[in-house]
């Protein structure tokens, strides 16, 4: 149980650093865009003083950059501010359907660098599950990883939320070279999360998908 | 002297060119590796300026292909990177002594661009 936990620590502090890392680097990318657009008007402002005229029209597009870089970084301010509320409770209710988008969202990124598009299918009514958070978010981001590996021609991967009789599912589709990778995964630490969560995978080759069962409530008493 | 500017980030590649131009420097952008490779192929530049990450070709594996193809042309990381041990070691194994971490300082980007074409400004 030690080292399981053991594991749990260290896969849940390396997703964390990759996250904030992440969010950084897109944080400082909205700020290099208003830098460069606020030394822009300052060149337009110098040439002005040096009697070039300006064409009011060259104006506008840093000043209109500058206030989309502001609302972007507000946006990514806003995640990384949820995100890291994510530790504060070992149990929480939540609504997997919002959980899930968040995830993508915050992973956006990673996909991008590999090309890779995330859908995310949203249930048609809200599915609430008892959880903890984090271990959720870091399991769903391991998932997600792997499938990024596993994604086929199209690099569309699908996020399906839904319910079965006895839990709520996550499927993650289009893993259409789930066949071909070659990999160990689920490993030790994906096993030890979803021991954590009473959570199981399924892998379906044929399908293409890779699916999670979670339960809608974890034990308060075994896991906190 | 024509400079590439690559960079995912179009906001800041359209800026900073445009930027350029105004200091006299002919500055063109695209905004990833692939039309990047395509404009290369349509016209002569001495230089370009990469940013490390983007999707598809990153800048590393961009500049390499650019050197095999265009011996002549110099180049210049671009990163957001935190931390600048880690990407300085990227630039060394890539074997290119010039890079900038953003925002970048246009005077730095000028500076670094005479240096990369070894002239005296």
């Amino acid at each position: 149980m030690t080292q399981q936990l053991d594991i749990i620590g260290e896969t849940g502090i390396q997703f964390f650093g990759k996250i904030s890392a992440s969010i950084s680097h897109e944080f400082k990318n909205a700020l290099a865009i208003i830098n460069e657009n606020a030394g822009l008007l300052d060149d337009f402002t110098l040439m002005a003083e040096k009697g070039i005229p300006i064409d009011p029209e060259r104006l506008r597009f840093p000043a209109e950059n500058i206030a989309k870089q502001i609302q972007r970084a507000n946006e990514i301010v806003k995640r990384m501010n949820q995100f890291s509320h994510s530790t504060d409770k070992s149990l929480k209710m939540l609504e997997l359907g919002e959980m899930t988008k968040f995830m993508a969202t915050i992973s956006e990124r990673f996909a991008a660098i590999r090309s890779i598009t995330l859908d995310t299918k949203l249930p048609e009514t809200p599915i609430m599950i008892l959880t903890h958070p984090f271990l959720l978010e870091t399991l769903i981001f391991l998932c997600l990883d792997f499938a990024m590996d596993a994604v086929g021609e199209k690099k569309t991967i699908g996020i399906i939320t839904g319910k079965t009789e006895n839990s709520v599912c996550l499927r993650f589709t289009g893993l259409k070279r789930l066949g071909e990778v070659q990999t160990d995964f689920p490993t030790g630490r994906e096993m030890s999360l979803l021991a954590y969560l009473n959570a199981e995978l399924a892998t379906e080759t044929d399908a293409g998908e890779i699916i999670l069962y979670l339960p809608e409530k974890i034990s308060e008493s075994e896991n906190t | 002297m024509k400079i590439l500017l690559v960079d995912d980030e179009t906001e800041l590649v359209s800026t900073l060119a445009e930027r350029l131009e105004i200091r006299g420097i002919e500055a063109e952008w695209v905004s990833n590796g692939e039309d990047a490779l395509k404009k290369t192929e349509t016209q002569s530049y001495d230089l370009a300026v990469l940013d490390v990450k983007m999707p598809k070709i990153g800048g590393f594996k961009l500049k390499k292909i650019l050197h095999e193809k265009y011996p002549d042309m110099k180049f210049i990381f671009l990163t957001g990177h935190g931390s600048e041990d880690d990407f300085k070691a990227g630039t060394v194994e890539a074997g290119v002594a010039y890079y900038l971490v953003k925002p970048v300082k246009i005077e730095a980007l000028i500076e670094k661009i005479h240096a990369a074409l070894g002239e005296h400004e």
